[in-house]
């Protein structure tokens, strides 16, 4: 079966279409990163959009459970220029029967490279797949707020059992960054954002990471305010959708990228120790340095690239947020140190704590 | 952090002259370094005795020294240029060891020279095995059980531990000579003795075989700030147990998931920062394909093969970078000069699939042991670029110039299952076909993964092509659509392959899809996979997709690059290609450059104004030339490779400049030539065009032994014989598979002299002239060379000079060519005219000033000669430059190191003086750095018939004594430690005893000219041991 991908500029590409048949809308983007598939279909911040691959080849290795972001794709659609369908390994699924089993479209023998030149010239767009050829009647908005005042799910889940208890405040978190407070022996309690806070109060944390999610960090402004307040309370660290949520709380402004950085090879510079580092990143919207001014927090981090804020601090409070991902799944592994240094904040105050 | 200051002027070192393990990828990158700092507005000096390259033009560094790559001769460099620093990190493993023992010398702190870049500690710790595992241990980093030996004893000791297979690596040796895998006691003793020998501290790693394991490579580069990015990660298609430098290799790695990628990149990044590396460094692992378990097996503190690959792989020039980096720039103030935008510290995301294939040298080298193993004996290399990985493979083999059908060896066609079965197991050159074969009898990608331990996605890929093409014969061109011709092309089928499958002719499809518009498209290497805008036109073609933007649109000439590295066609065709290319841009005109070797500077995407990585077939160069909108190609500069399509492209309508076909097949055809020759009132060579076996023996007879036989159209002397007597020639005509017709020509006795000339067809030029030390029968390529001559009279020069312009007003030719004399007693013969550029041409632009291609370039596009003003360039070539070749024999077991009209060279070195007995001095000292030390004299074995050609008292003198089967067996000797050179100059030398002599490092010298040579060198050793300077 065939299927086509319309952008909203009127540009359409053919491909192979592989699952059941379906009409989708969703925002058009693009990851560079050159591994990293199984991550990345399964990334929450991902939620909705159509991904573009950069890299032709996609699924020589199937996918892991243990690879995987959350329990199911949250990608929309994803477009490849070559779906791999030979041997993979033992224990792994074809990345086609994966996508087949979550009902998301994979269309393949896309000229990829063509759209990502598009959506580099005309910016960030709405997309159309289907597997015929007529236009949209009504092209849909480009999704962006995926949070509301009432949460569905209320309800707090508790894992691991050691002597740090770390908040999550969940804005659909990636598990890799639950694993690595796991791995750090830290009992993490998986908050839902609108939590009150008699209630998060209760639980008697001994810091939060915000993290990471999908869209605009606008769709939670109702919750700035109490945001700020946790913030000002627990040792904070905020992990881009987090990172961006905290920059507001604390009265910054956030604006959307021309299109976006989504790949596993940005320099940051980190603004204290002049070193770089190669980051992983998945981010349209990104914190206007010029209103920082009108917040107490510094910028800690900065794209080599863009010179755009990728990571901030606040000078008396243990805040630290980064609008990259130091999880990495996918992408490199160099900022790992930040989860140690969010625990040893945490570590340190509470030994003031008990020795106060 | 701005450049180091205080440092003004810098010493490089290059690599020398070209060996199996360390090739032009040296030339690319010490260009690029030399490049780099002359941009900082450095005095650079460079020291390389390898003339072929473009780093030793004189525009690359402000001083060049032709001297050989030795301690002394560097330390008298340094006491005389007194350089504030010193960069060795271009220079191969010869560069680096040089400047570990001018550091332990205390050169580098007497002179007060800081070693730019990576500092001696931590080079050491790289290099030092044992220092390596000590530091890999304490970073908790997994390196295989292994142990250092010295002994046979302590390597028994460990072997008994361990148990077998066992490897056996050498400390400090080029593309890991002298060691291999031993699967048994025999084999061990056997490699380790090897290793010990080659080793220069006499020290080996004999560690655990993790043969089978995926290995993986990472380019990483760190600058001083501690800022640490991976360029390019490679995939082996080969499991461990084959040198990389012998494995095809892709690039990204395709089968590690993310979490193995990155975990190798941060071990990477680890062991970088912990050795303190400053610039680049290539860093290899064995990945266990199920259990993401891994080993280290080997870091180099320096620029490499890898290096060379991944840059051309990315579009990220890491030597260049690495030379920024060492005079003390950050990565993250350097832009990323492929975007111009963005900034060198970051890493390349690519969105193409890249396949390197090694070229071997086993077509010209048959008798040679070809197996595979931990010990590089590939030549050159190939690279190619598509978004399919199939396609890119398809790209590859059609690069590597050799006779195939398609993707199949014919040879291969005719052997047993049972032994194709055997020979995937034992891996040879011919691995990759012998795979396909076996696909093509229906042995599934799980079959032939048991047989290898390949990764099944490698033989998937294979199977897929295999699987098309039994597809595609099934199908007839009537029924042809272009959906189902586009899918073809997608998976890589070139037209001819496709002709081939319908019965039809490759004009057909190429008409037919011009006429469907059935075009590759051609995308940019962007370093960024599109995320960012780039404008540098370095492309490769595919058919999936559409083109990307070609900026600039000046009249445009194409230059036909000369592909993978291999004996006959070395490192020299890339200078001239790059010198075309530097012409066209003088003249005004965009230079477009085809080429797919990834080791050279011509494929350096600086270098032309458009690069295209492609195959040097019809089809692909007439695709690029169409997508361009080029009419004109130079073909003279690119070796045999560029001549042999020449042929196709005129058809195509493409203009050859220079010549017509015509010319230059009557050049190449010997039938045609001797009738040229005698058009133009010359003697030519007796001799009888013979098109079958059994007119051979007849014509030999009618003409009079010995006769040299020899097919037209061939690289390097290929297949070229002398025969002494019937009984030679029935018995060689036996064993070798001659494709008629053959030439038949007197074998002529006397001496060769050859030169490169430029004309227009009405004036000429005769370049230097180089006398051939060697007589005829020795390949020019192998002989010893001097130019000016020495032992010619004026009068014969005359003869000599006058010829050639005779026949160069008689060519319809623009541009260069090369002739090959030979005087036999008074009489000149012409025995080849090369209608293009030769190996000669680089010393022979350097050795006068004239700048031979550049001129011819010229020519080709019109320029009048009178406006070259070749006589005010002319320098008078105050100097005598001597050629010697440098062989790889000791890669190469079971390779004759007789000389023939065969060659055998991988590379060359000249010495320069004004004295013609120095410059000859200085070349054998170069040619001589590999071999066995003669200033300390020695024992050489010598047959008894060449006893009586020896003047043995004048070794003697110099400490050399002799030995006979009936003084010292040959297999005794061989054992001695004081052994240093074979002689035999019995007209049928004994091959094995030769043979195994070549693989010690011995000299081994079989013509009476080599001898006196260096006889002389040896008689005046020690006077040219002080430290001789080039003038």
């Amino acid at each position: 079966m065939t299927g086509v991908l319309t952008l909203s500029n009127g540009q359409s590409f053919k491909g192979e279409w592989h699952g059941d048949a379906k009409e989708i809308q969703g925002e058009v983007v693009f990851y560079t990163g050159m591994t990293g598939y199984e991550e990345v279909v399964t990334d929450p911040s991902y939620k909705s959009q159509i991904i573009v691959f950069s890299y032709p080849l996609i699924g020589q290795y199937g996918v892991q459970t243990k690879h995987i972001q959350s329990k199911k794709i949250q990608a929309a659609g994803i477009i490849v220029a070559e779906l791999y369908e030979g041997p993979i390994e033992k224990g792994a699924m074809t990345l086609a029967s994966f996508a087949e089993g979550a009902g998301v479209p994979i269309l393949s023998g896309v000229d990829t490279r063509s759209i990502i030149q598009n959506v580099r010239e005309a910016g960030t767009m709405q997309s159309h797949l289907s597997p015929d050829e007529p236009l949209p009647d009504v092209w849909k908005p480009i999704q962006t707020q995926f949070f509301t005042a009432e949460q569905q799910d209320q309800e707090i889940t508790q894992l691991g059992d050691g002597q740090l208890h770390i908040g999550l405040v969940d804005f659909h978190y990636k598990s890799s960054i639950l694993e690595e407070l796991l791995k750090r022996n830290c009992k993490v309690s998986i908050l839902p954002y609108t939590i009150p806070t008699g209630k998060l109060d209760a639980l008697q944390v001994d810091g939060l990471l915000f993290s990471n999610g999908p869209g605009d960090p606008a769709a939670l402004k109702a919750f700035f305010s109490v945001y700020r307040d946790w913030a000002e309370r627990y040792p904070s660290f905020g992990i881009c959708l987090g990172h961006q949520v905290l920059a507001s709380a604390f009265g910054a402004n956030t604006a959307k990228l021309p299109y976006g950085h989504r790949g596993a090879n940005h320099p940051v510079t980190n603004i204290k120790t002049g070193r770089v580092s190669m980051s992983s990143q998945n981010h349209s919207y990104v914190v206007d340095e010029s209103s920082l001014e009108q917040t107490p927090l510094s910028v800690l981090y900065t794209n080599v690239n863009d010179g755009s804020v990728e990571g901030l601090y606040h000078p008396s409070l243990p805040v630290t947020t980064v609008q990259f991902h130091p999880e990495a799944a996918p992408g490199p592994a160099e900022h790992l140190e930040l989860f140690d240094q969010f625990i040893s904040t945490i570590q340190q105050k509470k030994k003031v704590k008990i020795h106060a | 952090m701005p450049k180091h200051q205080g440092i003004k002027k810098v010493l490089v070192i290059g690599s020398g002259a070209i060996v199996i393990g360390q090739a032009a990828e040296f030339d690319y990158s010490g260009t690029q370094a030399c490049r780099a700092l002359k941009e900082e507005g450095l005095h650079v000096v460079l020291v390389n005795n390898n003339p072929a390259t473009i780093m030793t033009d004189k525009t690359v560094s402000d001083k060049v020294y032709f001297e050989p790559l030795t301690v002394e001769n560097v330390a008298a460099i340094i006491e005389a240029e007194r350089p504030d620093g010193l960069l060795a990190t271009v220079g191969g493993q010869t560069g680096l060891n040089l400047a570990m023992a001018l550091s332990d010398a205390g050169t580098l702190a007497k002179y007060g020279v800081a070693l730019l870049g990576t500092n001696i500690a931590s080079i050491k710790q790289a290099e030092d095995r044992e220092q390596f595992r000590a530091l890999m241990n304490k970073l908790g980093e997994p390196v295989p059980s292994s142990d250092i030996v010295y002994s046979i004893e302590s390597a028994l000791e460990f072997a008994a531990q361990i148990g077998y297979p066992l490897i056996v690596r050498p400390a400090y040796t080029l593309g890991g000579f002298g060691g291999g895998i031993a699967q048994d006691e025999e084999t061990y003793i056997s490699l380790v003795t090897q290793g010990l020998s080659a080793s220069p501290i006499h020290q080996c790693l004999v560690e655990k075989s993790i043969a089978g394991y995926k290995e993986i490579e990472y380019e990483v580069m760190r600058d001083a700030n501690g800022t640490c990015i991976t360029v390019c990660n490679m995939e082996n298609m080969d499991p461990v147990g084959i040198h990389t430098g012998d494995s095809i290799v892709v690039a990204p790695s395709q089968t590690m998931t993310d979490r193995e990628y990155h975990m190798l990149r941060t071990s990477s990044i680890n062991i970088i920062k912990a050795l303190g590396i400053i610039g680049a460094c290539n860093v290899q692992f064995a990945l266990h394909p199920e259990t993401s378990a891994y080993y280290l097996i080997e870091v180099n503190p320096r620029v490499s093969r890898s290096s060379a690959l991944a840059s051309k792989a990315t579009g990220y020039p890491i030597a260049k970078i690495a030379a920024k980096l060492a005079v003390g720039y950050s990565l993250a103030e350097l832009k990323n000069p492929v975007t111009g935008t963005t900034f060198a510290s970051f890493e390349p995301a690519l969105d193409y699939a890249v396949v390197k294939i090694p070229r071997w040298p086993f077509d010209q080298f048959q008798n040679a042991n070809r197996k595979l193993g931990t010990q590089m004996k590939a030549t050159g290399e190939v690279m190619a670029i598509e978004r399919s990985m199939e396609a890119a493979f398809q790209k590859a083999i059609r690069s590597l110039d050799i006779p195939l059908d398609g993707f199949r060896l014919p040879a291969l066609s005719n052997l047993p299952t049972n032994t194709l079965e055997q020979m995937a197991i034992e891996a040879d050159d011919r691995r990759l076909f012998v795979l396909f074969e076996l696909l093509l009898r229906g042995k599934s990608t799980n079959d032939l993964h048991n047989l290898t331990a390949i990764t099944p996605y490698f033989l998937f890929v294979l199977k897929r092509i295999v699987d098309e093409w039994q597809n595609l014969q099934a199908l007839t061109w009537s029924s042809m659509t272009p959906e189902r011709l586009l899918k073809a092309k997608a998976l890589g089928f070139s037209d001819q392959q496709l002709a081939k499958a319908w019965s039809i002719s490759p004009s057909e499809i190429w008409g037919q899809r011009k006429s469907w518009s059935l075009l590759p498209a051609y995308r940019v290497i962007d370093t960024c996979a599109a995320e960012f805008r780039s404008l540098t036109n370095y492309f490769y073609s595919t058919w999936n997709g559409s083109s990307d933007e070609r900026s600039g649109n000046r009249k445009k000439v194409a230059v036909i690059g000369s592909g993978p590295i291999r004996i006959g066609q070395g490192i020299e065709f890339d200078y001239c290609c790059v010198h075309s290319v530097l012409a066209l841009q003088n003249l005004g005109y965009e230079a477009v450059m085809i080429n797919n070797n990834p080791e050279t500077v011509s494929t350096d995407y600086e270098v032309a104004d458009a690069l295209y990585f492609e195959p040097m077939t019809a089809e692909d160069i007439l695709n690029v030339l169409d997508f361009e909108g080029i009419t004109q190609v130079i073909v003279q500069f690119g070796g045999q490779t560029s001549l042999n399509v020449a042929a196709e492209l005129e058809e195509a309508g493409i203009t050859i400049l220079g010549s017509a076909v015509d010319i230059l097949d009557q050049m190449e055809d010997r039938d045609r030539f001797y009738a040229f020759l005698e058009s133009i009132g010359l003697p030519s060579i007796p001799s009888f065009t013979a098109n079958d076996a059994a007119e051979v023996p007849v014509y030999a007879e009618k003409l009079g032994y010995p006769v040299l036989l020899r097919p037209s159209y061939v690289i390097g002397g290929k297949g070229m014989t002398v025969l002494h007597n019937e009984q030679e020639l029935t018995k060689w005509l036996k064993k070798t598979d001659l494709i008629f017709p053959v030439l038949v020509d007197h074998f002529i006795t006397g001496k060769e002299v050859e030169a490169d000339i430029l004309s227009d067809g009405e004036n000429v030029w005769v370049s230097a002239i180089f006398e051939h030390i060697e007589g005829t029968g020795v390949h020019s390529g192998d002989s010893i060379s001097i130019t000016p001559p020495v032992s010619l009279s004026p009068e014969a020069l005359d003869t000599l000079s006058d010829t050639a312009r005779h026949i160069a007003k008689n060519m319809d030719f623009k541009g260069l060519f090369n002739i090959q004399f030979v005087y036999e007693q008074e009489q000149l013969y012409v025995m080849e005219i090369n209608p293009r550029a030769s190996r000669t041409v680089p010393i022979s632009s350097k050795v006068t000033d004239v700048p031979l291609v550049q001129l011819a370039t010229a020519l080709m596009l019109g320029a009048s000669f009178q406006e070259l003003e070749i006589e005010k360039l002319y320098n008078g070539q105050p100097n005598f430059t001597v050629k010697a070749p440098v062989f790889s024999h000791i890669k190469l077991p079971g390779l004759s190191p007789i000389l023939s009209p065969e060659m055998m060279s991988t590379g060359e070195v000249i010495g320069s003086d004004s004295n013609a007995s120095v410059a000859m001095q200085k070349a054998l000292k170069g040619a001589s750095q590999q071999l066995a030390d003669l200033e300390a004299g020695g024992t050489i074995f010598i047959t008894e018939p060449s006893l009586v050609f020896i003047d043995k008292t004048i070794w003697q003198e110099r400490g050399f004594t002799f030995c006979t089967e009936a003084s010292m067996p040959f297999a005794k000797w061989l054992k001695t430690d004081s052994k240093t050179a074979y002689i035999d100059l019995t007209p049928d030398p004994d091959k094995e005893q030769a043979s195994l002599a070549a693989i010690q490092r011995l000299h081994v010298w079989t013509r009476q000219e080599t001898v006196n040579a260096f006889e002389n060198y040896v008689h005046a050793l020690h006077g040219l041991t002080k430290g001789v300077l080039a003038k």
